[in-house]
């Protein structure tokens, strides 16, 4: 299983500013270990992060997103105390969910 | 990875019942997610087949996109982007690296309420030029912005 991601939510006028990072290899599927052999694409595919059960954000992505990937946003009508919830899935079925509270 | 899960996979048992679930549907292999995931789209190779892949016809350029990238990236691997869009009605922001393998590196999808700006970190092989591809109202626009890499972030 993979780490947990770190999710930060806070109010930033009006609206929620989330920042999330993840943690994952992310790796491409193009490099090559010493032997030369390639090393298999292993990277996170979709990310959905959710705000009282609505979706506030979703991301297709591929392998060419940084290892360990950050990601920010912002969206209107959150209030401090309430919950945002992100999951990811890799291309390998792996999947991780996370929650923060807004602040 | 998962103890537990290991040993079910190894063990000969395991397998069977894995296989039962994959014959019943219950889990097939590469395709649940591969549906919601728009592989045609990750595969391209140049702006006019992902607009194709995305369900476009072709993509205006617009001055109300906006990049926020470093002009010179000194490692290629971690490359930080702002995107935002100041187009009404933003549906999905794209950000595509012109000289990467594949060109298209994430897509966002914006619903109603979030603003229509995203912050994330891609890598780069090389210098090229990074596409912003937003949709907004049914329409494709897009702006474009060459960064330097002095290390690429794509080999071995």
């Amino acid at each position: 299983m993979a780490d947990p991601m770190k999710i930060r939510a806070a109010m930033s006028g009006d609206k929620v500013e989330v920042k999330i990072l993840m943690s994952h290899e992310m790796e491409t599927g193009q490099r090559k270990d010493a032997k030369g052999a390639n090393i298999p694409a292993h990277f996170i595919q979709t990310v959905t992060a959710t705000h009282n059960g609505k979706v506030v954000l979703s991301a297709d992505w591929g392998p060419a997103v940084s290892k360990n990937p950050f990601l920010s946003f912002k969206f209107g009508g959150g209030k401090p105390g309430e919950k945002v919830s992100v999951t990811w899935v890799d291309n390998k079925g792996d999947k991780r969910t996370d929650e923060a509270t807004i602040s | 990875m998962n103890s537990s899960r290991r040993q079910v996979l190894q063990g000969s048992t395991g397998m069977a019942v894995m296989g039962l679930a994959v014959a019943a549907g219950l889990f097939k292999p590469g395709s649940a997610w591969a549906q919601a995931w728009n592989k045609a789209a990750f595969d391209t190779k140049s702006m006019a087949d992902t607009v194709k892949a995305m369900g476009g016809t072709g993509a205006t350029e617009s001055k109300d996109i906006v990049i926020n990238s470093p002009d010179i990236a000194e490692n290629g691997a971690v490359v930080p982007f702002t995107i935002s869009s100041k187009l009404p009605k933003t549906q999905q922001i794209a950000l595509l690296v012109e000289k990467n393998p594949n060109m298209l590196v994430a897509n966002f999808s914006i619903p109603d309420g979030t603003e229509a700006g995203v912050t994330t970190r891609a890598k780069m092989g090389q210098t090229s030029n990074v596409v912003a591809l937003v949709k907004a109202d049914g329409k494709f626009y897009y702006t474009t912005k060459e960064v330097k890499v002095t290390l690429g972030g794509c080999g071995g």
